[in-house]
């Protein structure tokens, strides 16, 4: 049967279907879904770790035991796992481990939009790129064979456009449940899996000559296909590229490579030889157009025409290729551009009822005297407007960092760091013990919705649901915080917008080492998050001061009404959004927003 | 139906966007062609713009339309509509549902939302075709403010040489069971308006 499956679930079907046993992941946008959907079937121990180098370590083990073990995560996730990741192309493994890594070009979820091949160049294993849904299931059941015919790790490299777009998968419905065995004794091979230096100084020339063979399998392998057609032109391309390459050069040859590490030599070289003029087209980085110009192959166009930047779509290739004088179709007629209506902007904001507001409000109100280091989450969103309360923020935990190194070299300014639960427990613990060691006089707001939210709503450590739904120990921040040697810790009540702002301003007054605010509320997400009676703006008594609108709720909008002297709008609150948080009401300086008492939001 | 169609479906987060564009893919599947949707997840979602894109043919390469090339431009908020309005091939349709969803660059008042007849003036300027739909009081009458996206894909379907069956089928199968009368209802109360336009 043909089902519609997105990329990040046809890779779970391909890797249920190649017979992993044990997976894990950190969420991250392109990649959460991988595991999310691989945690459905029977017979697979599947994970959320704290971070993405623990999902790659846990199945590195798992792989070491000879499981088949899969970790997945998005393309900067492999920054923090690269440690392990670069050492394990050195080892080698027993059953097949691969690495899923969803990349992001266009950046429409990430900080960056680095080529995650070049990962596979740098780590010496090979790389599968594919093309579409049922390619993703193809390529991830043959990268556990491949890892296990030549002792690699291999990246089966996903793009947000794969990860996040449907296409026909022909499926045979998984056979009733499979069982979890035990492994069987451990095969100790220290020689193998401990990688000291003396093993490390043998293995190196060994990898080496493993990537020429794997190179000459991928000579013949299927996963390289030439497509034949009018050979005046040929195209190299892979990954989802190969999609607008197929419609904008409709009739040419192409030579589809489905791996794109290592290169087959062999076939490129015959691929150019047949064909009149060479054109590469690859998202990102001229990870294949170098080797094939280092090979001294001629190449009519490539990076000049098709950028190394931003998401390609059918409209870049094409304008490429026009540009580059090939014979595709024009671009095709478009109606007139819109001139008689300016379209306002629709930023993303924190949802009505976030327990993020009160504390970003409360900054905002300290912000002459602060510099706030942020994090990856939710709560980046505290740069956007009415907020405007963030001055620094580049990955995943950098945030205590940053603030304890700026407040070290001799900041005036009170530093603090805002970092999320989930973060906190992904790349927030080391940086927090290394302030309280250096004593860094820095403040550390923990912003704790009980959840990963940014991603879609992923449990961690800090909840303590497993993915695949077992509860167990719920690890607190406070007490973390206290037993690592913070001495000043205060837990607060995220939509109190008084105790968050008390709890800062007795943390700006400490005057020695780090303390943390842990401010608590959950997710409006989650399904413990406490909807109360929506609020409503009383217009008589509203002077249209604007501080309701400071707090960014989406509920809140200007009214029709103005107020007489001001001529500014007075506010509304559509009771459709709104979940009854009452902060705006405890901001509301003339007491003009009350609770409706009414059913519940 | 053997051509090519490509559908364009925008809004904001929250609409039903996804499930509607999962379901038009889907019907193109169970029409006997190839059909393939993309769309972007994550931090565009917090309340901002939502857009899928869905492509039926004899085959299919890019998930995603290219400007200039969508057949039917299916808004389900007003002011997407025009902002999307320039993906439309020239002598598509638009298929919108009139709801209005305030940015927060209006509502902090920096910006101003266009009237809705200056909206829909502009984008007859520019369509083949535009049907309004009022998905919000259809889907009321029908008996579920959840039902927008479906009232919408109603109209849809009106427009489309495509037997209601299988778009019905498509629908019930993605809703809850609870859900499935005041679905149907809603699909055909936006195939009628669809039709009486």
């Amino acid at each position: 049967m043909k089902r519609l499956l997105s990329g990040n679930e046809a890779i779970a079907l391909g890797a249920w279907e190649a017979g992993v046993q044990y997976a894990s992941a950190y969420p991250g946008t392109p990649s959460t879904e991988v595991l999310e959907s691989l945690a459905q079937y029977a017979g697979v121990k599947a994970e959320w770790a704290a971070n993405e180098k623990v999902a790659l370590d846990a199945a590195a083990g798992a792989a070491f035991g000879g499981a088949r073990a899969l970790a997945a995560m998005k393309h900067v996730g492999v920054n923090v796992a690269a440690d392990s990741l670069m050492s394990l192309s050195y080892t080698g493994v027993n059953g097949g481990l691969v690495l899923v890594s969803a990349d992001d070009p266009g950046a429409f979820s990430s900080q960056n939009e680095q080529d995650n091949r070049n990962y596979a160049r740098f780590g010496k294993f090979p790389c599968l790129d594919p093309a579409d849904s049922e390619e993703a299931r193809q390529f991830t059941r043959l990268a556990f064979d491949i890892s296990e015919m030549f002792q690699c790790p291999v990246m089966v490299r996903s793009t947000t456009r794969l990860s996040h777009s449907k296409s026909p998968v022909e499926v045979e419905m998984p056979e009733g449940p499979r069982e979890r065995k035990p492994l069987p004794p451990f095969e100790r091979h220290s020689d193998k899996y401990v990688i000291i230096p003396a093993i490390a100084r043998r293995r190196h020339p060994e990898i080496e000559q493993r990537l020429l063979e794997i190179a000459e399998w991928a000579e013949t392998a299927p996963v390289n296909r030439i497509e034949w057609g009018d050979r005046s032109l040929g195209i190299i391309t892979c990954g989802m590229a190969y999609q607008y390459v197929r419609e904008v050069f409709k009739g040419f040859s192409i030579l589809k490579l489905g791996m794109t590490h290592p290169l087959p030599k062999r076939m490129i070289h015959d691929f150019a030889g047949q064909v009149e003029k060479l054109v590469i087209v690859e998202e990102l980085d001229p990870i294949i157009e170098e080797q094939v110009r280092a090979w001294g192959i001629e190449v009519v166009a490539g990076k000049e025409f098709f950028p190394l930047y931003g998401e390609l779509t059918l409209a870049r290739v094409r304008e490429g290729a026009l540009k580059a004088g090939l014979p595709v179709a024009p671009m095709p007629d478009q109606v007139e551009p819109l001139s008689e209506v300016t379209i306002p902007a629709r930023p993303p904001a924190l949802c009505p009822g976030c327990p993020h507001r009160a504390f970003f409000y409360n900054l905002r109100r300290h912000r002459k005297k602060v510099v706030v280091s942020g994090d990856i989450g939710c709560y980046s969103m505290g740069v956007l407007p009415p907020f405007e309360t963030m001055d620094m923020l580049i990955s995943m935990g950098a945030s205590i960092g940053m603030a304890h190194g700026l407040k070290q070299a001799g900041a005036q300014e009170k530093v603090v760091a805002t970092i999320g639960d989930s973060t906190f427990f992904h790349a927030g613990l080391s940086p927090l013990a290394n302030a309280v060691y250096n004593k860094s006089n820095i403040v550390v707001a923990v912003l704790d919705n009980r959840i990963t939210a940014m991603t879609g709503g992923q449990q961690h450590p800090g909840t303590g649901i497993t993915l695949q739904g077992e509860e167990g120990k719920q690890i607190d921040i406070g007490p973390v915080a206290r037993a690592m040697g913070v001495e000043h810790i205060w837990e607060v009540d995220a939509w109190d917008v008084k105790a968050v702002d008390d709890a800062l301003k007795a943390a700006f007054a400490v005057e020695e080492g780090p303390s943390v605010v842990v401010v608590k509320g959950a997710c409006v997400f989650t399904p413990y998050y406490q909807r109360r009676p929506t609020v409503a703006v009383d217009l008589d008594t509203c002077t249209a001061c604007g501080n309701c609108f400071r707090v960014g709720c989406p509920a809140i909008l200007k009214s029709d009404q103005t107020h007489p002297k001001t001529g500014k709008p007075k506010a509304t609150i559509d009771p459709l959004l709104c979940t009854g948080c009452t902060v705006c009401l405890q901001v509301c300086p003339v007491d003009a927003i009350y609770e409706t008492g009414g059913e519940e939001a | 139906m053997t051509q090519q169609k490509n559908f364009l479906f925008v809004g904001v987060g929250g609409q039903g966007i996804l499930t509607a564009s999962d379901i038009a893919a889907q019907v193109g599947l169970d029409l006997g062609l190839e059909a393939k949707k993309s769309e972007v997840h994550g931090f565009a979602q917090r309340g901002g713009v939502v857009e899928s894109h869905v492509r039926w043919g004899p085959t299919v390469g890019s998930p995603t339309c290219e400007k200039g090339t969508v057949d039917f431009l299916v808004a389900f908020e007003l002011l997407e509509a025009a902002r999307w309005i320039e993906w439309l091939r020239p002598g598509g349709t638009v298929v919108v549902n009139t709801q209005k969803i305030t940015p927060m660059s209006v509502s902090v008042g920096n910006a101003v939302y266009p009237p809705e007849a200056e909206i829909l003036a502009a984008l007859k300027e520019r369509a083949g075709r535009v049907v309004t739909v009022d998905g919000l009081a259809l889907a009321e009458q029908a008996g579920t403010v959840r039902a927008v996206n479906t009232v919408v894909l109603g109209a849809l379907s009106a427009l489309l040489d495509t037997p209601a069956e299988v778009w019905e089928k498509a629908i019930i199968r993605r809703v809850p069971p609870k859900y499935a009368d005041a679905n149907r209802e809603a699909f055909r109360l936006g195939r009628e308006t669809a039709k009486e336009t």
